[in-house]
């Protein structure tokens, strides 16, 4: 059967199939952005993070199918003679630059491009805005510190699902003033906030694509990210770890609003026990 | 049982079947029980590790020795490490051909094993019925707070190690029983002797975090 | 009588030969046969798992027309990855061809220990039994994803599935556990043990060097899972709280558990996850290496480095498998370990991805069937790896983590590649299996509508994951995701397309094992070992112990210009 196969239509198929795939994967990368509008600092960073690798592992993925195809399509007659070595110094060659070539490029990227960003989103920073953000079964829920700047602690005893879905308590003095939204996250624009994630029952993940910003809601501990806002407007955020039936469902508002008008929010809106 | 398929198959090997040299010139069902002594350690060391996560992350934990009395854990120590010895002498006498004491010494072995268990059941015993402690809750100590993870993982090692010399007595009096008979292969006691020796490392090993650190 | 049978010393005088139907083909001791049995059953539960696929995707492209509830759906997702990875992709690539070319291809009668190795395949199919049973409970199978994170998996109100399904979905993972495990060590005996005279170990073909070193990563790393897996039994039934943290609210209730931590599963989990995912790719790969040696018509670029590069992809996989956690609330200077760690992985597996291809450098290739799986592995390894890339970089997971970037890598990964391998090895295995060759032109048109299909599907999903589209997601009703999620139907058309070309391949199977054509010894004019036995081989292999004379890929060799040479010649 071998030799049947010899002036074999795979020859041409082939490589054309893996450069057509090539291409066309190329193009959908140069042509479309597929990105949603970055909407934070870091988020910069990140995408400058994805363009590098693009760029690198590009040259990879392209250089890789181009000999592929090359391969294929100048391989020798099956009744060709025996095959001749082609000399360990090209083989070492061949074989240890492109590895070498990958292991550069891919740690130069993380350690010179990635490292730095990565540190931005897990800054700790007195300065930054605190906010607080409570992930359950299926939502999102906006705790702000309110006037004095402090949480109130959570009194899990307390939670009601209709009057204290964020289960503080009354007699906790920190607990008064502090403002609980419900499906909407109101941010102010320009200025560093840092967000305690917490879950009150099984995972979730704090996503909010156009920011670059993902952080899991762990039951049982306090998770931290951290974002510049840049432009007013809406965004959203849509749970990235399965937590159920209705996870596709879990879904919040997000609202950027200029520095001062997001300062008078805060002073207008009464608080939760007020 | 694999002491008779060691027989078996190194028959063939090295009769009909010739095969290149092993590394280390070990038969295959001592290839394969020390394989499957590391999985078993890596088992042993999820759990341990587990324990160390959690301990760590937990706001109180309990004075181990004011749970248990800490000479008698030390009793059930020297009980397993001194089978162990036994052990290596009943491996000896089967590799010198001495049926009889392989046999004797295999079956000292066991006696040891089952005083082990004998005390692990008198130590969950004590936890259950003298601290009140269950697999949910922590034994009741004056002065301290209930830390449910302090029986939990103490029931979950010490079970899982438990139920280790338990299969490993009931393999111990086979394997005994077997080199009387000289049913053995050149192995079986070798075979046994393995595992025995890596429960009782394992004990060392549990006995140095869960009880001492 | 059993026992002695086993070890094959009577089949060397050729007259014990098992004769009954009932120890010939079900209780069978045979390694081939075992091989065989595994993967028709592997065939059997790929038809389950993609069918699942096959219902959700139509879910995706067209919401509301599948007949598929939200509860359905996670259900669904979460079975089909299970099935595939334990009991289609480790089945029949691990287990079905392991079991059927290891001791062809070393030289051995047969496998180590063969009544365990009978034990394995039994122990096995219960637990697929109980995995499809699941699917029948109250509340059906299991729905916390593949993963199970709890406490989403412990707690039976959190979901639908996590009640009676997750139970029995962690007794066959138990199950299943046990029986790799008994094959996996049954798998470094023999291939230590039973390699004929002269098959030292650096004259191993590939293929034998990604299955000692699967059994090896198996070993290692299973019994994380297991410990997790009796920790969250424990969990479920026992009332402790290994991973349960206090005063949890669920369904406006408190919970009485106290002091787990849920990130320990997770830790548990992937340093199972992580060599998992190589334990599936690398004998793949190996696989891949003999066919294209075979049909190259020229030895492997770089046995040497080849060989290195799979230990080192095996250790540095077991450190690496906080990649998968780099937001999951882990300190995120661990974060940054890991991922210096992993991406230093990429240079082995970029050595070996080069090894493949400068073996077809100055080849003289025949496009066969299984070379053409071959050959599509290659793409499929290197653009998979590509992703992986990004994977890896803490910074760039912000964005892909938890996307359908993630599921077109993985699925590049032990989807196509694992598959390819595992086609590529039945059509180039299957003369040997059952003394017939595959129908050609069916195999053609299988490779065609895997490669069309495969690829379309899995490369789309990278680029709706960078548009953020998440993952286990029944519908996607976000605003920002609308553009991303428009390509659904277009890769569910293409989804259709691959799983319908899967039918052609199971048609051929069965049709091939009693009416293909009728095969040679040697069929590919290849040069490894197993091409020595008759074909179909009989119990026991050999009648003569074969004695192995040279390396296993000696194309470009022999005399008169005959252009190859068997391991065996002189
Ligand atoms: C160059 C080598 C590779 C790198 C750098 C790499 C990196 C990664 C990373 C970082 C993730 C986690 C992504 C996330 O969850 O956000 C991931 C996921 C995954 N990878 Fe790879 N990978 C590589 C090769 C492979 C191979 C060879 C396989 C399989 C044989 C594989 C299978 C998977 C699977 C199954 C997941 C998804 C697990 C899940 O459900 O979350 N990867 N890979
Ligand atoms: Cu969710
Ligand atoms: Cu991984």
């Amino acid at each position: 059967m071998s030799r049947r196969d010899r002036g074999s239509v795979w020859r041409f198929l082939l490589p054309v199939g893996f450069l057509a795939f090539t291409a066309a994967t190329v193009a959908a990368v140069l042509f479309k952005d597929w990105m949603p509008p970055v909407a934070s600092e870091h988020g910069k960073g990140v995408d400058g993070m994805i363009t590098y690798i693009l760029c690198a592992a590009g040259l990879i993925f392209v250089a890789g199918h181009l000999l592929l195809a090359k391969f294929i399509f100048t391989s020798g007659a099956d009744d060709a003679p025996a095959y001749k070595p082609i000399g360990n110094k090209a083989e070492m060659l061949f074989t240890i630059g492109p590895t070498i070539f990958i292991l550069l490029i891919s740690e130069i990227g993380v350690l010179f491009i990635g490292n730095p960003i990565w540190g931005q989103v897990f800054k700790e920073d007195p300065e930054d805005f605190q906010i607080e953000v409570i992930a359950k079964q299926f939502e999102w829920i906006a705790h702000y510190p309110g006037r004095d700047g402090k949480f109130g602690p959570f009194r899990m005893e307390k939670y009601d699902e209709v009057d204290n879905i964020a289960a503080l308590w009354k007699k906790d003095k920190e607990s008064r003033d502090d403002l609980v939204v419900r499906g909407k996250l109101i941010l102010p624009a320009g200025k560093a906030c840092q967000i305690r994630i917490k879950s009150f029952d099984v995972l979730h993940s704090f996503n909010i694509p156009a920011f670059r910003t993902k952080q899991d809601a762990v039951p049982g501990i306090y998770t931290k990210t951290r974002f510049v806002a840049t432009t007013p407007g809406d965004y959203e955020i849509a749970c990235a770890e399965i937590c159920g039936v209705n996870h596709y469902k879990m879904k919040a508002k997000v609202q950027v609003l200029p520095l001062e008008k997001y300062m008078k929010w805060l002073e207008e809106e009464p608080g939760f026990f007020e | 049982m694999s002491g008779e398929a060691a027989a078996g198959h190194g028959h063939a090997a090295h009769g009909e079947w010739e095969c290149e040299p092993t590394p280390f010139k070990a038969s295959w069902p001592k290839v394969m029980m020390w394989w499957f002594l590391i999985g078993d350690a890596v088992l042993f060391g999820s759990l341990l590790v587990a324990y160390g996560f959690n301990r760590v992350a937990a706001p109180a934990w309990l004075p181990q020795d004011k749970v248990f009395s800490m000479n008698f854990i030390t009793v059930m120590t020297f009980t397993l490490i001194t089978s162990s010895a036994t052990m290596a002498t009943a491996v000896a006498a089967s590799r010198a051909g001495d049926r009889k004491n392989a046999c004797l010494f295999t079956m000292l072995t066991a006696v040891g094993g089952i005083a082990f268990l004998g005390m692990q059941v008198y130590e969950w015993w004590h936890m259950i019925g003298h601290h009140g402690a269950r697999l949910t809750v922590g034994p009741k100590l004056e002065g301290f707070p209930d830390v449910p993870a302090f029986s939990a993982y103490f029931f979950m090692i010490t079970g899982f190690h438990g139920s280790h010399v338990l299969s490993g007595v009931f393999i111990l009096l086979y394997t005994g029983f077997n080199a009387l008979r000289g049913r053995n292969g050149p192995e079986g006691v070798e075979l046994a002797g393995l595992y025995w020796h890596f429960v009782d490392l394992v004990w060392v090993f549990v006995f140095g975090t869960y009880y001492l650190i | 009588m059993a026992l002695t049978h086993s070890h094959g010393t009577d089949a060397a005088h050729g007259h014990d030969h098992p004769s009954g139907f009932w120890s010939k083909y079900i209780f069978s001791f045979d390694h081939k046969v075992i091989g065989v049995q595994y993967l028709i059953l592997a065939c059997i539960m790929g038809l389950i798992g993609a069918g699942l696929s096959v219902w959700f995707r139509t879910q995706l492209a067209w919401p509301g027309k599948a007949g598929m509830s939200p509860e359905n759906y996670v259900m669904a997702v979460t079975m089909h990855g299970t099935i595939m990875i334990f009991f289609v992709v480790s089945l029949s690539l691990s287990s079905g061809l392991g079991n059927f070319c290891i001791p062809l291809q070393i030289g051995a009668r047969d496998m180590a220990y063969p009544l365990l190795n009978m034990l394995s395949f039994w122990t096995i199919v219960p637990g697929a039994a109980i995995m499809v049973a699941s699917f029948f409970v109250e509340g059906g199978g299991a729905a916390g994803g593949w993963t199970s994170y709890p406490p989403l998996s412990a707690l039976p109100k959190a979901a639908p599935g996590s009640g009676t399904g997750q139970t029995l979905w962690l007794l066959a993972m138990a199950i299943f556990v046990v029986s790799f495990t008994l094959g996996g060590l049954n798998y470094v005996a023999t291939i230590l043990n039973l390699r004929a005279r002269g098959m030292t170990l650096m004259r191993m073909p590939i293929t034998i060097w990604t299955y000692f070193i699967s059994a090896v990563l198996g070993l290692l790393s299973f019994p994380a899972l297991t410990a997790a897996a009796i920790m969250l039994l424990l969990d479920r039934h026992g009332g402790t709280s290994f991973f349960l943290p206090s005063k949890l609210i669920l369904s406006g209730q408190l919970q009485t558990n106290t002091g787990g931590t849920p990130l320990l599963f997770q830790h548990l989990f992937w340093f199972l996850g992580h060599p998992e995912v190589y334990i599936l790719v690398l004998p793949a790969v190996g696989i891949a290496f003999d066919v294209l040696a075979a049909n190259a018509r020229r030895p492997v670029m770089g046995y040497k480095a080849s060989v290195f590069a799979l230990w080192a992809i095996a250790f540095l996989g077991m450190i690496v498998w906080g990649h998968h956690m780099f937001i999951s609330g882990m300190n995120p200077y661990l974060g940054k370990y890991f991922s210096i760690s992993t991406l230093i992985i990429t240079a082995p597996f970029a050595l070996l991805g080069v090894c493949l291809l400068g073996t077809l450098w100055r080849a003289r290739i025949r496009f066969n069937t299984p070379m053409l799986f071959a050959l599509g592995l290659i793409s499929a390894v290197g653009t998979g790896g590509i992703g992986g890339l990004f994977l890896a970089t803490a910074t760039a997971d912000l964005h892909f983590h938890d996307t359908y970037f993630v599921v077109g890598h993985f699925h590049l990964m032990i989807g196509v590649t694992s598959l390819m391998g595992t086609f590529a090895g039945i059509y180039y295995w299957f003369p040997k299996m059952f003394g017939r060759t595959m129908n050609e032109t069916l195999g053609k048109l299988h490779f065609v509508g895997t490669m069309v299909g495969t690829f379309v599907v899995f490369t789309v999903q990278h680029f709706q994951g960078m548009g953020g589209m998440t993952r286990r997601y029944y519908e996607y009703v976000n605003e920002y995701v609308k553009p991303a999620a428009a390509l659904n139907p277009l890769v569910t058309i293409f989804a259709f397309i691959a799983f319908g070309s899967q039918l052609i391949f199971l048609v051929n199977f069965f049709w091939s094992m009693f009416a293909g054509a009728k095969a040679s010894k040697n069929p590919w004019e290849a040069t490894t070992l197993e091409w020595t036995a008759e074909s179909p081989a009989g119990h026991g292999n050999w009648n003569e112990p074969p004695v192995v004379r040279g390396d296993p890929y000696r194309y470009g060799e022999g005399a008169d210009g005959k252009g190859w040479k068997l391991q065996t010649d002189a």
